[in-house]
């Protein structure tokens, strides 16, 4: 993957975050390259979910460096000072990552159409007419071409999730970054929304998925990566790291959760 | 030969029989019923065969010409310092909320001093502003004027009860907006941040929507206050509004119950018009929060009259 000398999609190195006195994150190194699928696991309170914030600067890191397709995330380097970016700046490094959250977060009072359309109308001004096609298309493809119409009210968690899927989709993002998707799910309705994560990574998206679905990380995961009091504890690919962890306390934390 | 064992219901059997139970009787209800009834028959007794109440200059007033336009001067008062009020609310709230800590507290400052006087006060001062500044004029700050007016003619009693109801009402609107744009939750600002949205789109087209469905119902509240508080721009003096017109007729009468009734009609008229406007308001602001809307009072009617059409719906 990295023959083409391209920039990895995503470099951390040495990533620091304090939220007051509490440390969160303390030295994070990972490396994710393009049309890769990195899935992070590890005990609550482990930093996983503020690592993958600090990628597209909702939360701002104190120490390290962190790039995002080559280009520092939130600031600019002049010489050896790092200068903090404007809102409009950080605004449009946001435009090429897609994210997905636990809670869904969908626009409630817009259809699920609505949702799909109004960043690429106001963000990238694009023309209605296209942004349209391609929302219906991006429903289609996540299977709810039917529901174009609905409130978020009116769906189900699992359909809620698959246009919030969409919704990130719209924008036409490089990278997708996924906090625990699927965490306030019922069972039932996991594997529809797994099944859509699939069938993205098939396609080559580059995605960076924070999860607790330990059967979607060795299937679809190229890494595996274990967290554990905001530091990287153990990675690799993931058969290996979940049938023969190298480490005490990946080994207690999968003893728990499979 | 042996047939299976059956599972789906055998078509002889009839259905169980539809309860037909005894409705539980509520003889308070009937108790009520006529110890209101009396009470009211009394009260409507009272009012009608009171003389004093002069009903016919009730009826010969009501809809006189003086009164139709003071009704007219007291809806422009309203709907002017409402519309004003609101804006300035809105500016006031996201000022207060603003991580710049000169905006906040200046918002602060405004707040204190609005909600902390009483709006007669701040009337009669906006009265006296042309003592305290006889000309206005337009020019840089601290250097060369370019224009310069009279202040008499430009801030008219009109326009001062304007500006002293607006900026007292923006104070109240600032609290109402702020605890709407607080009840939106946090995960909406990240979502549309997430997706490459100013934090200007994120308020205007993410939270302020959500955040109306708060704001609306104390909104309304405020409006018809505002109504009712234009009488009080006799202060500035402003005495082209309904209250003192009524007050202005009967002192010529020398009658001034049936002119207050005349009154107290046109605010309760205006005042339904309003609150009807603000039930349709809620209504659409309310998409999305609920699986389906209730059917308003009009569709309720013709699902009554009509009821095919309405299950057809």
């Amino acid at each position: 993957m990295t023959a083409t000398g391209a920039p990895p999609m995503v470099l951390a190195e040495g990533v620091h975050k304090r939220f007051g006195r509490l440390e969160v994150l303390k030295g994070i190194d990972l490396e994710v390259d393009r049309g890769e699928v990195m899935c992070i696991i590890g005990p609550s309170g482990s930093g996983k979910s503020t690592f993958l914030r600090c990628i597209n600067h909702l939360e701002q890191i104190n120490a390290g460096r962190l790039s995002v397709d080559g280009t520092l995330v939130g600031y600019r380097q002049r010489g050896d000072k790092l200068l903090e970016l404007r809102e409009s700046e950080v605004a449009s490094q946001r435009i090429g990552v897609g994210m997905v959250f636990q809670h869904f977060n969908l626009f409630p009072h817009m259809t699920a159409l609505g949702n799909l359309v109004e960043a690429p109308l106001r963000v990238k001004k694009e023309p209605k007419r296209e942004v349209v096609d391609r929302a219906r298309a991006l429903l289609e493809r996540v299977g709810l071409a039917e529901k174009a119409d609905a409130y978020p009210s009116q769906l189900s968690g699992g359909q809620q999730q698959r246009v919030a899927i969409a919704r990130a989709l719209s924008m036409r993002p490089k990278l997708m970054l996924f906090d625990e998707p699927t965490s306030a799910l019922d069972p039932e309705l996991v594997g529809e929304v797994l099944d859509v994560m699939r069938g993205l990574a098939e396609d080559g998206m580059t995605m960076v998925v924070v999860t607790h679905e330990m059967g979607f990380a060795r299937e679809v995961g190229d890494e595996l990566v274990f967290m554990d009091g905001g530091v990287v504890v153990e990675a690799g690919p993931p058969r290996e790291v979940l049938a023969a962890p190298q480490h005490e306390r990946t080994r207690s934390f999968l003893s728990k959760v499979l | 030969m042996a047939s299976p064992p059956r599972t789906e219901p055998r078509p002889d059997v009839t259905p169980p029989e539809e309860i037909k139970a005894v409705p539980l009787r509520h003889p308070g209800r009937w108790v009520a019923v006529a110890v209101l009834a009396v009470l009211g028959a009394m009260l409507v007794n009272g009012v009608v065969n009171n003389p004093a109440y002069r009903w016919d200059t009730v009826g010969r007033y009501l809809f006189d010409q003086r009164l139709f336009r003071g009704a007219l001067v007291t809806l422009e008062l309203t709907v002017l310092a409402m519309f004003l009020g609101v804006f300035l609310g809105i500016v006031l709230a996201v000022m207060r909320l603003s991580p710049n800590p000169i905006l906040s507290s200046t918002a602060w400052i405004y707040l204190w001093i609005f909600r902390g006087t009483p709006v007669y006060t701040q009337l009669v001062f906006w009265g006296l502003i042309s003592v305290l500044y006889p000309t206005i004029g337009i020019g840089i700050p601290f250097g060369p004027e370019f224009a310069s007016f009279e202040t008499q003619t430009v801030i008219t009693f009109f326009v001062a009860a304007v500006i002293g109801l607006s900026l007292n009402e923006a104070a109240y609107m600032a609290e109402i907006v702020r605890a709407g744009i607080l009840s939106v939750s946090e995960g909406q600002s990240e979502a549309a941040a997430a997706l490459g949205m100013k934090r200007a789109q994120v308020m205007r087209r993410i939270v302020l929507p959500q955040a109306m469905r708060v704001i609306i119902p104390p909104t309304g509240n405020e409006l018809i206050s505002m109504l009712k508080t234009t009488s009080l721009v006799v202060a500035v003096p402003l005495t082209t509004d309904l209250y003192s017109t009524s007050r202005e007729i009967s002192l010529r009468l020398f009658q001034p119950v049936p002119l207050l009734i005349c009154a107290a009609i046109w605010y309760l008229a205006i005042t339904s018009v309003l609150m009807t406007g603000q039930y349709y308001l809620e209504r659409r602001f309310a998409r999305g929060s609920q699986r389906a809307l209730p059917p308003t009072p009009l569709q309720k009617l013709r699902n009554r009259v009509f009821p095919a059409s309405g299950e057809a719906r």
